[in-house]
């Protein structure tokens, strides 16, 4: 079977067929309806066209400061939002653009951020990094590595101070889980019994550095263990996978039997941000990942073997979802720079 | 001889420092195989070792903490922190027990650790990765802390630090990282670290200030040298402890000074300055110090930047109202 790759970026060659097996027959087994599988398909292809025009604004010099694009992870926030019940929280690090897009923000606030304009989520003074949607219950975009599990941890306080049944997931790399930070928050999390989900992405590596190369227990799912705190690793690349794991990981949260651990294994196709040696890793690593476990070559197979979609049908979402990044690049380039007088707003509240 | 960037004489320093002696190691976030991210630290690793170059987990407390621990142990260690912004779990370390090991030993223990992190902004990048917060550790006794504004004093100040038998925060100007090239020997020189540089000679005002600033403060010596004046320019590079003799002697002779910082204004090393120049040097000031910084705001992203950094006009406008002061 043959399959269009979704990963089409300017420069790279096309990656080779998906090698996954896919029912030829019978349509494959999934826990997921041909529904979800649709709308899963185009959550993942909207962030990934979105990160792909980002990339491209970037070398042309529109977005300034730093961009760390999410292709390759999409399945990770895509499984975990299919998980997420209307009033849980989502905390995450300044790889966060998906998180973003995957929790309901508008594609145009979130690139006017990136250009640094007045209509962007920050109003242009957080940019890539530093966003907010409190109506979506997201709580940042945050670029001190690390900080996302301490925050987070208070946030699931609050909800279990609160006594309400919310859950915070908060998201950190494999990098961050090194931090110090996260071990504290661990240990209160399991001592308070918080309801906070861990997400560990760990897409392999931070920055150039191999988790096997900064890390002692690589695996990562075992960090709360000191703690008593219970955690599993899934497969980042497959988005069903990545939702039941959630669900199982948000439920435990909701039941009130305290923090979890989750860890997805992941993988960037990208640099670290725009600017990367791309030493630490081979061209032929990341090839083998784009062609063989594609996480959206993965759901068009699911699609087209269980005769949900056909590639016509596929085609046209890409189209509207391009039209909407499309929409959202102009939008981001269009809106006025930022008021100066913005330099001084929301400081300290004047008394 | 050959030309220089900053960051070029960084490495330059660096390498220089682990020939001449085995106990300098180096360690932080992807300074190895990378290079750092600045490439500061490039090739390093292949020409040292993996045991004397060293990738690091994520852990900037640590870094600190231990460093502390092996200059205990008679090594010479220089953590790089990625961004100063990244640099506040290491200020624990740095004022707990860096500054304080030898009068707390009693000149038993000793800490010659060198902490090194690029600073400031001009690089279109958000907040902690922009700032300038050298006076928090600029407030702390037991510690230097330099800052280079050109490529030869980044590599005669950096060596003289990790020669340096006490904890040095070594902070570089990543703006100005890859903007100059200077000509010089790689000569092992070092440069004193207890000492201000006179960069220009003048005698109708005096500009102080350090790091990428130097380059806007100069700038603005020209423009006033092009109406007549005269402005005598220092560059602090060692900030704390300071050397106010230096400073004072210029005032003395120009009776005008204004202090240019890109950091936050209020409560940033210029107040100090001005305030010794206040105690010390009262009588011989025609005109009010002036200090020209950043803004009392938290460093904004991209397209308000320019905005924040002080500019030479700023620089001109300031001495120009120290100059016409009566
Ligand atoms: C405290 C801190 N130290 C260093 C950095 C610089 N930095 C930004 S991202 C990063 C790597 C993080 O890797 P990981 O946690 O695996 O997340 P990923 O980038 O892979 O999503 C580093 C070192 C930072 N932002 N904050
Ligand atoms: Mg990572």
């Amino acid at each position: 079977m043959t399959s269009k790759s979704a990963a089409s970026e300017p420069g790279t060659s096309k990656p080779a067929p998906a090698k996954r097996k896919a029912g030829v027959s019978a349509p494959p087994k999934t826990g997921a309806t041909p529904e979800e599988l649709l709308e899963y398909f185009r959550a993942m292809l909207l962030i990934r066209r979105f990160e792909e025009k980002a990339g491209q604004m970037y070398g042309m010099g529109l977005i300034g400061g730093f961009c760390h694009l999410y292709i390759g992870q999409e399945a990770v926030v895509t499984g975990v939002q299919a998980a997420l019940g209307e009033n849980d929280a989502i905390i995450t690090t300044y790889r966060d653009h998906g998180h973003m897009l995957a929790s309901g923000m508008d594609p145009r606030g979130v690139m006017a951020e990136l250009t640094g304009r007045r209509d962007g989520y920050s109003r242009g003074k957080g940019g890539s990094m530093h966003m907010f949607a409190r109506e979506r219950n997201f709580y940042g975009g945050h670029g001190i590595v690390g900080a996302s599990a301490s925050l987070g941890t208070g946030i699931a306080f609050a909800n279990r101070y609160r006594g309400n049944d919310q859950v915070c997931v908060t998201y950190f790399g494999d990098g961050a889980a090194n931090q110090g930070q996260v071990f504290e928050s661990f240990n209160m999390a399991a001592l308070w019994s918080l309801p906070v989900v861990y997400i560990i992405e760990n897409n392999q590596y931070a920055m150039g550095t191999a988790v096997t190369r900064s890390t002692a227990q690589t695996k990562l799912y075992k960090r709360g263990e000191a703690f008593g705190i219970p955690g599993q690793q899934t497969d980042g690349m497959d988005v069903v996978a990545v939702r039941d794991a959630a669900r199982k990981a948000i439920g435990h949260c909701r039941k009130k039997k305290g923090p979890y651990v989750l860890e997805v294994l992941t993988y960037r196709y990208r640099g670290h941000s725009m600017s990367d040696p791309a030493k630490y890793r081979t061209r032929e690593e990341v090839n083998k990942v784009r062609s063989e476990r594609d996480p959206i070559d993965h759901v068009r197979e699911l699609l087209i073997a269980g005769g949900t979609a056909d590639e016509a049908a596929l085609k046209e979402i890409d189209r509207e979802v391009k039209a909407l990044v499309t929409e959202a690049a102009d939008f981001g380039q269009q809106s006025p720079e930022p008021d100066p007088a913005e330099l001084y707003t929301d400081v300290l509240m004047t008394l | 001889m050959t030309e220089h960037t900053l960051v070029g004489a960084v490495n330059l320093s660096l390498a220089k420092a682990l020939e001449e002696d085995e106990t300098v190691i180096l360690f932080g976030e992807d300074i190895g195989v990378d290079g750092g991210v600045f490439r500061a630290t490039d090739g390093l690793v292949d020409r040292f070792g993996k045991d004397r170059v060293l990738d690091t987990p994520l852990a900037e407390g640590v870094l600190a903490g231990m460093s502390v621990g092996l200059a205990a142990e008679g090594f010479r260690p220089v953590p790089e922190i990625q961004f100063m912004g990244f640099i506040y779990p290491a200020l624990e370390q740095m004022i707990s027990h860096a500054s304080r090991l030898r009068n707390r030993t009693r000149g038993r223990l000793t800490c010659p650790m060198v902490l090194r992190a690029p600073y400031g902004g001009g690089i279109h990048a958000p907040e902690h990765h922009s700032e300038s917060t050298e006076a928090m550790f600029a407030h702390i006794p037991g510690l230097r802390v330099v800052i280079p504004s050109s490529p030869r004093r980044a590599y005669g100040l950096l060596l003289s630090a990790i020669r340096d038998p006490d904890p040095v925060v070594f902070l570089e100007p990543k703006r100005i990282y890859r903007a100059v090239r200077e000509d010089f020997e790689d000569d092992g020189e070092g440069m004193p670290l207890d000492s201000c540089f006179i960069q220009r000679e003048g005698t109708d005002i005096t500009l102080v200030s350090w790091g990428a600033m130097m380059h806007e403060t100069l700038a603005a010596a020209d423009q006033l040298a092009e109406h007549g004046t005269r402005a005598e320019v220092i560059d602090v590079a060692t900030l704390r402890p300071l050397d106010m003799d230096t400073i004072l002697a210029s005032v003395e002779k120009t009776g005008r000074c204004v202090i240019v910082h890109e950091a936050v204004r209020s409560n940033g090393v210029g107040a100090e300055i001005a305030a010794r120049i206040g105690e010390d040097g009262l009588l011989s000031l025609l005109a009010p110090v002036g200090r020209v910084g950043g803004y009392d705001t938290i460093m904004p992203l991209a397209r308000l930047e320019g905005r924040y950094m002080p500019s030479t006009e700023r620089v001109v406008s300031a001495a120009r109202r120290a100059l016409e002061f009566e």
